[in-house]
């Protein structure tokens, strides 16, 4: 999908340059988007680093099993398909409590187990079952603790403070998961195939 | 009160997790280089994406192109309070993670980070994940072909959030 936007986004940015006489224009941006790529990335590098380091800290600590067993009624309502004991449960409780705390590379492998395990529950193997459609939607409405990378964003553009959008994140994120939760609850009852 | 939230939130966290730490016998500074090192790598790896992503995003703003797509859009902008500059984030969100970097970095570096539209993209950009991305990556892994209502839900969501996002930035901030 991304291979048709990337072309059309460029082929449509062309075409409309050469009609609308900017072609100049373009031909400039495309020199300074790729030096500002580089930029960008060197710029967050910094911040997202830290938050990394910091947050592998508290995996070690023991902080992230600790909100697990803590999300453990909520994941009850979540998932009644899933039996509390199976490793499903475990997996993708896991994972959004690694999410939680930013560690995307450690979300991931949790993810693909809990995906995995749910697929072994799973009558007809070809059809998504009401609790993978659940955890794949509160997979895209995870909140997370510390919004590092558009701290790192806000940061590198020379925000004065970068920081001060973490608590409309925290609440427009709770927004998503809540919505998504009851729209996922409300729709599987219907949707059926 | 409110401003008190994210003021402190970094230096509690900060101890919080330190505290934490050290009380359970982390080795907590090689523990911080070696996630540092993680997230070195990440960024590395998202430097070629950002070079594309920007490149094309860059010809598409300078040619007019957005101009003219924003300019179709913006009725269904107005709907929910989003400002024109914010429509196409609404729409790369769920598509890409590192399109959606780099446009509200390109959106930033024109509008400013600390204007009312850098304020709502910061949030659109945190408060939501790529739907497209996930949902290919953990229904590919186990072959499931019918999704069923998971993209619908999660547009549905990601759409909840931006109203919010509108909401809470105009509350919080001013427009």
């Amino acid at each position: 999908m991304l291979n048709y936007i990337w072309a059309g986004l460029l082929l449509f940015g062309f075409i409309t340059a050469i009609v609308t006489g900017r072609v100049d224009a373009a031909t400039k941006a495309v020199m300074d988007s790729a030096k500002s790529g580089v930029t960008l990335g060197i710029e967050l590098m910094g911040v997202v680093c830290l938050w990394s380091g910091l947050m592998s800290i508290a995996e070690k600590g023991g902080l992230v099993r600790a909100f697990s067993r803590a999300l453990n009624p909520l994941m009850r309502f979540l998932f009644p398909g899933v039996p509390l004991k199976h490793k499903a449960m475990g997996a993708m409780v896991m994972n959004i409590a690694a999410n939680f705390f930013g560690l995307g590379n450690a979300a991931t492998p949790f993810g693909l187990k809990a995906m995995t395990e749910l697929q072994k529950l799973n009558k007809d193997s070809n059809v998504a079952t009401d609790s993978m459609c659940m955890f794949l939607i509160i997979n895209t409405a995870t909140i997370q603790l510390i919004p590092a990378t558009v701290i790192a964003l806000r940061s590198a553009a020379g925000s004065v403070k970068p920081t001060e959008i973490m608590l409309p994140i925290w609440i427009s994120s709770f927004v998503a998961f809540l919505c998504g939760v009851l729209i996922c609850k409300l729709f599987s009852k219907v949707w059926r195939c | 009160m409110l401003e008190g939230i994210s003021k402190f939130a970094i230096p509690v966290i900060f101890i919080l997790i330190l505290s934490i730490g050290l009380e359970k016998d982390v080795k907590v500074y090689d523990v911080f280089l070696e996630g540092a090192r993680e997230g070195f790598t990440t960024v590395v790896k998202i430097i070629p994406p950002l070079i594309g992503l920007m490149v094309a995003i860059g010809v598409f703003r300078a040619s007019g192109a957005l101009d003219i797509l924003v300019y179709i859009l913006k009725p269904l902008g107005e709907l929910i309070g989003l400002p024109r500059e914010a429509i196409p984030m609404a729409i790369l969100r769920p598509i890409s993670g590192s399109a959606s970097l780099a446009l509200v970095s390109d959106i930033m570096q024109k509008n400013g980070p600390d204007s009312f539209v850098g304020r709502l993209v910061s949030v659109m950009m945190g408060s939501t994940e790529t739907i497209v991305y996930t949902m290919t990556v953990y229904f590919g892994a186990v072959g499931i072909s019918k999704t069923r209502h998971t993209l619908p839900a999660a547009l549905m969501a990601e759409l909840c959030s931006i109203i919010s996002a509108v909401w809470v930035c105009t509350l919080l901030f001013g427009r």
